[in-house]
């Protein structure tokens, strides 16, 4: 199966399913669709990493399988565990049962639990496997991950070596809270997501909060590109303008204007350094 | 796909990897898997391509996009014209854009001068990328041809287009407008010098693709591009990319905290945790399968900085400070003093969750508490020191020193380095400058790197591998 037919197809499919990509991001993933590559997203929080996968997903009917990395997860919680006390029992069901048919018997696809990764790979139907936040992983998760990414394969001691019935579409996201290793970026491609331009943040605005006024809306973006270009901890991202639109549609405020937007500073801001600043700078009174 | 794309192909990779971006021959394949593909005839799909391919890394993607624009140029020469306003001619083998109002012989006059600043000043009050690049190419047709001594032998600059079209000297009416815009003064005023520097960039990039069109994109490739923000040099920067790297600071910081929180657990194993141990091995039948292990007591450094303010490294110390700043939680405690004849401490500039513009703010407007003479003077500062504020130092500290020990040839204070040294657990000397330059002229690098652990430090990429592994 082809993922998409063109870039301007990507474009539009991963539109209708709710997800307004740029050209950059529609071309990389019809590229990782057709060449069959894992999608490697980086990007600051907050900019639609994660929401990607999902939209590709909605978008080709593929179901979504995801592994959320975190620091000390392992080959168990990845990939797959043998089910010890499931072959404890079964060792102690065996009774007079010779041990060399026992052994045999408790390493078989019974007695296996796959965790995300496997579960992708074996699964028949289209899927995207969306393996999340990679760089909060221990660089051993990453040599795990090689195999997977490169080949579609798994290999088992016991049982050998499983290789995916069907490719899925991998994607990839990192905070770059680290750098991954280069074996790691070489197998895969690569697109950093940044904060979009006003007219297409306005747009995803508009999509994601049907109630906001057009004014309103034009409003937020302005004032949070404004926010963005001052140096900021934390610059606000798209899920902060989305934040900030459906409070001010909450609130019920018709107008953003100075008093507005210092009262409700906090949902876009979360540092108090840089709350300080963004009212020093734009000349909010408090 | 022709001999000559791939004749390009190649040496746009080589170009590449020169610069710095590791291209692997494995990516070179997926780059050319992935143009089989897409539609060559699409410049912006083919730049997505190799970029999704080839660079990643997020620092690298300038440096990326300078090659990619030096061997397949947007357009060649002056273009064919888009739109109304520019009709090309041909004068002495080079087209040059004359606009319709204007054209009444010369093509660089005083007239095109004015026609073209007004319009770049309203596209600059209106942010039109696409009517800046076009501008851009404009400008250096015009104004930044350099008459070689024969046809053909001409070529381009990017600085004289810029005395002459001297954008900066339009801040105040691209402020003017942002201002009728409902922009707060001071957000104007960065704003506009944002964009006449966008502007700048644009017109250099214009003539460097003009001289490669010329003198073939190599040439152009090994002098004119930049390294990328993290390996150009503190003693190099300009003013833009020293903003940009305080940009870079708190992304910096937070990978290396990152990093050594990380680093500080995978050592963290202790010795076994017993009553754990057992408790896991109830779900396995009482088989520990698993150890647990109790945690190790983490060793965080006391950290003493003392950093030459003067001149020219001024800027390394602030980056340097900064980043420890940024970095305080990984360490017990943070003393920093500035110095250039005498001692002054600054620990007060640093608190936790002020802002960066702030604190730069506060350390240059405390330089000049240190300095009484105003010539750096390494004895006499280690001297005040070892005599003020020798307490700051114990057997738990690190003591880091930067500077890029020039003392004016005068008295070095070795011997008080040496003993301030001997009250600490480390001591390390950071110099800016690169080792071929040391113990040139009045450095003292010699006789101090003797005493102090000398390490190289000239950007930010080797200023963070320093600052993770220390201890």
């Amino acid at each position: 199966m082809t993922w998409f037919a063109s870039p301007a197809d990507a474009a539009a499919r991963l539109g209708e399913a709710g997800y307004l990509a740029d050209a950059a991001t529609a071309t990389t993933s019809y590229l990782s669709g057709a060449l069959e590559k894992p999608l490697l997203v980086e990007g600051p929080a907050g900019v639609g990493k994660t929401e990607l996968a999902k939209a590709v997903g909605r978008a080709t009917g593929a179901e979504l399988v995801r592994l959320q990395c975190y620091e000390g997860l392992d080959e168990a919680r990845a990939l797959y565990e043998w089910n010890y006390k499931k072959q404890l029992l079964r060792i102690q069901a065996s009774g007079d049962q010779a041990w060399e048919e026992t052994h045999d018997d408790i390493f078989t696809d019974e007695f296996l639990l796959t965790r995300p990764l496997l579960t992708a790979i074996r699964r028949a139907e289209p899927t995207v496997l969306l393996i999340d936040e990679v760089d909060k992983t221990d660089v051993e998760v990453e040599g795990l991950l090689l195999e997977i990414l490169s080949d579609f394969q798994v290999t088992i001691p016991e049982l050998g070596t499983l290789v995916a019935v069907r490719r899925p579409f991998v994607v990839l996201t990192s905070n770059a809270s680290r750098e991954l290793s280069e074996a790691l970026k070489r197998r895969c491609l690569y697109l950093h997501l940044d904060y979009p331009d006003a007219e297409r943040e306005r747009e995803i605005v508009r999509r994601q909060v049907p109630d906001l006024d057009e004014r309103i809306a034009r409003q937020v973006v302005d004032t949070v590109g404004r926010l963005r270009d001052l140096e900021l901890k934390k610059a606000p991202s798209i899920a902060e303008s989305v934040d900030w639109a459906r409070t001010l549609v909450a609130l019920e405020i018709g107008d953003l204007d100075e008093r507005a937007v210092s009262a409700t500073l906090g949902v876009v801001l979360k540092h108090a350094s840089d709350q300080e600043r963004a009212v020093k700078e734009l000349r909010l009174s408090r | 796909m022709t001999s000559g794309l791939l004749t390009t192909h190649i040496s746009f990779l080589e170009a590449l990897r020169g610069a710095g971006v590791p291209v692997s021959l494995a990516e070179d394949l997926d780059a050319i898997a992935a143009f089989s593909v897409l539609d060559w005839g699409d410049r912006e799909a083919i730049r997505q391509g190799y970029a999704a391919t080839l660079v990643k890394r997020h620092a690298q993607r300038p440096t990326f996009e300078t090659l990619f624009d030096l061997y397949f140029p947007r357009l060649v020469g002056d273009g064919v014209a888009t739109d109304g306003a520019v009709a090309t001619s041909s004068t002495d083998g080079v087209s040059e854009g004359v606009s319709e109002g204007v054209s009444d012989g010369v093509s660089d006059g005083p007239a095109q001068l004015a026609d073209l600043r007004m319009r770049l000043a309203e596209a600059l009050a209106s942010a039109d990328h696409d009517a800046l690049r076009q501008l851009a190419a404009e400008a250096v047709g015009r104004f930044g041809a350099m008459r070689g001594r024969g046809p053909g032998l001409s070529s381009w600059s990017a600085y004289t287009t810029l005395q002459r079209v001297s954008p900066q000297t339009l801040v105040d009416q691209v402020v003017s407008a942002l201002l009728a815009d409902g922009r707060v003064d001071d957000e104007a005023r960065r704003t506009a010098d944002r964009r006449v520097g966008a502007f700048a960039g644009l017109v250099e990039a214009d003539a460097r693709r003009r001289i490669a069109a010329e003198k073939g994109p190599d040439h152009v490739a090994r002098v004119a591009v930049r390294p990328s923000i993290d390996r150009l040099d503190f003693t190099s920067a300009r003013k833009a990319d020293l903003a940009e790297m305080r940009r870079e600071i708190y992304p910096l910081a937070r990978r290396l905290a990152a990093r050594m929180a990380r680093e500080r657990h995978a050592k963290r194993r202790g010795p076994l945790d017993f009553r754990r141990t057992v408790r896991a091995s109830v779900s396995t039948g009482g088989v520990p399968l698993v150890t647990h292990h109790k945690p190790k007591r983490p060793h965080r450094p006391e950290l003493v900085v003392l950093c030459d303010v003067s001149g020219s490294v001024a800027s390394f110390a602030q980056f340097t400070l900064m980043l420890v700043y940024a970095l305080h939680e990984q360490f017990v405690k943070v003393r920093a003093f500035t110095f250039v004849d005498q001692v002054h401490e600054v620990t007060d500039v640093f608190r936790p969750g002020t802002d960066l513009g702030e604190v730069m703010g506060g350390l240059a407007a405390r330089t000049a508490q240190a300095a009484l003479w105003g010539r750096t003077n390494y004895g006499r500062a280690f001297a005040t020191f070892a005599a003020e504020h020798a307490d700051a130092l114990g057997p738990r500290t690190s003591l880091l020193i930067l500077g890029d020990a020039r003392s004016n040839y005068s008295d070095l204070g070795v011997d008080v380095l040496k003993e301030l040294t001997e009250q600490t657990r480390h001591a390390y000397w950071l110099n800016p400058e690169h080792p071929r330059h040391w113990d040139t002229g009045d450095s003292a690098a010699g006789p101090y790197g003797a005493v102090v652990p000398m390490v190289e430090c000239r950007n930010l990429a080797q200023l963070s591998d320093f600052v993770r592994d220390l201890r």
